[in-house]
């Protein structure tokens, strides 16, 4: 799957948008992850997962950290996030399947805080962006 | 069977209630094969899916639309019972139609997708995983007869 030029253009564009709100975004896209899809909290035994906490808060921060860096750099997702890449294989070795759910989420939070933003063009680049992102954090698993 | 708390069944109806079915359905299928144009091989017969636009103003898309959506308040109203309540449906989109299930998963998560642009911060997670659940629980129902 390749991002084509408007895809590009679409991704910076909503990035653009969303601009200081990222941190809030990666928070919440996390919330609605762990209310939505349970199984995915046993990747966060060491957090406290309640409304508001405070850890959920800093690594939602990290998620739209990462996400941002990837649409900064988007001819080169996989060079952007090799570091991160290596992590997950090595010590996160977050199943697969989970990357298509936080992504789920994270759609959701655009598409509720900025309707008009999520045109059907610009939902379908979010939405391979977010597949190829995935596809890069998983890339080294075997 | 799938039990839902009074909670759900509330957050459910709530949502429900304030759905414009017709717009809703045609937003949701016109999002599904733009967003994953693989879907657009069950639509032969459609006509112009050559473009977004094409797709969005397709009255052929906005017909089916809003016929799967208003199945989907079919299954809303048999939520104690599903299975039964979709059983010819499973049949024809596994004996007819050829349709993977997969693509009741994808389907359900775009309509979340639109829930979520409609009802804004309205739509929130507790409302979000208890339609998670409940498209999960359709999709589930309708490949429940394949066979």
């Amino acid at each position: 799957m390749v991002l084509s030029a408007n895809d590009k253009t679409n991704v910076k564009g909503v990035f653009g948008k969303i601009g200081g709100h990222a941190e809030e975004y990666g928070a919440e896209t996390l919330e609605r992850m762990f209310a939505a899809y349970p199984q995915t909290k046993t990747y966060f035994p060491h957090f406290d997962l309640a409304k508001g906490s405070a850890q959920v808060k800093g690594h939602g921060k990290k998620v739209a950290a990462a996400l941002v860096e990837a649409a900064n750099n988007i001819d080169d997702i996989a060079g952007a996030l090799s570091k991160l890449s290596d992590l997950h294989a090595q010590k996160l070795r977050v199943d697969p399947v989970n990357f298509k759910l936080l992504g789920q989420c994270f759609l959701v939070v655009v598409a509720s805080h900025n309707p008009s933003l999520l045109t059907p063009e610009v939902h379908a680049s979010l939405d391979k962006f977010l597949c190829a992102v995935g596809t890069v954090l998983t890339a080294k698993y075997r | 069977m799938v039990h839902w708390s009074a909670e759900e069944k509330q957050l459910i109806a709530s949502v429900w209630g304030k759905v414009n079915v017709e717009e809703c359905g045609a937003e949701a299928l016109a999002r599904l094969l733009i967003v994953y144009p693989w879907t657009q091989r069950f639509f032969d017969n459609f006509g112009n899916l050559s473009s977004p636009t094409a797709i969005i103003g397709n009255p052929k898309v906005r017909a089916h639309g809003k016929k799967v959506l208003t199945s989907f308040g079919e299954a809303i109203k048999n939520l104690d019972n599903l299975k039964v309540t979709y059983s010819k449906l499973s049949e024809l989109h596994c004996d007819k139609l050829h349709v993977d299930p997969e693509n009741f998963r994808l389907l359900g998560d775009i309509l979340i997708i639109v829930l979520a642009a409609h009802f804004t911060k309205d739509f929130t997670p507790a409302s979000q995983a208890t339609w998670q659940k409940l498209v999960g629980v359709v999709a589930h129902a309708l490949a429940h007869k394949y066979h």
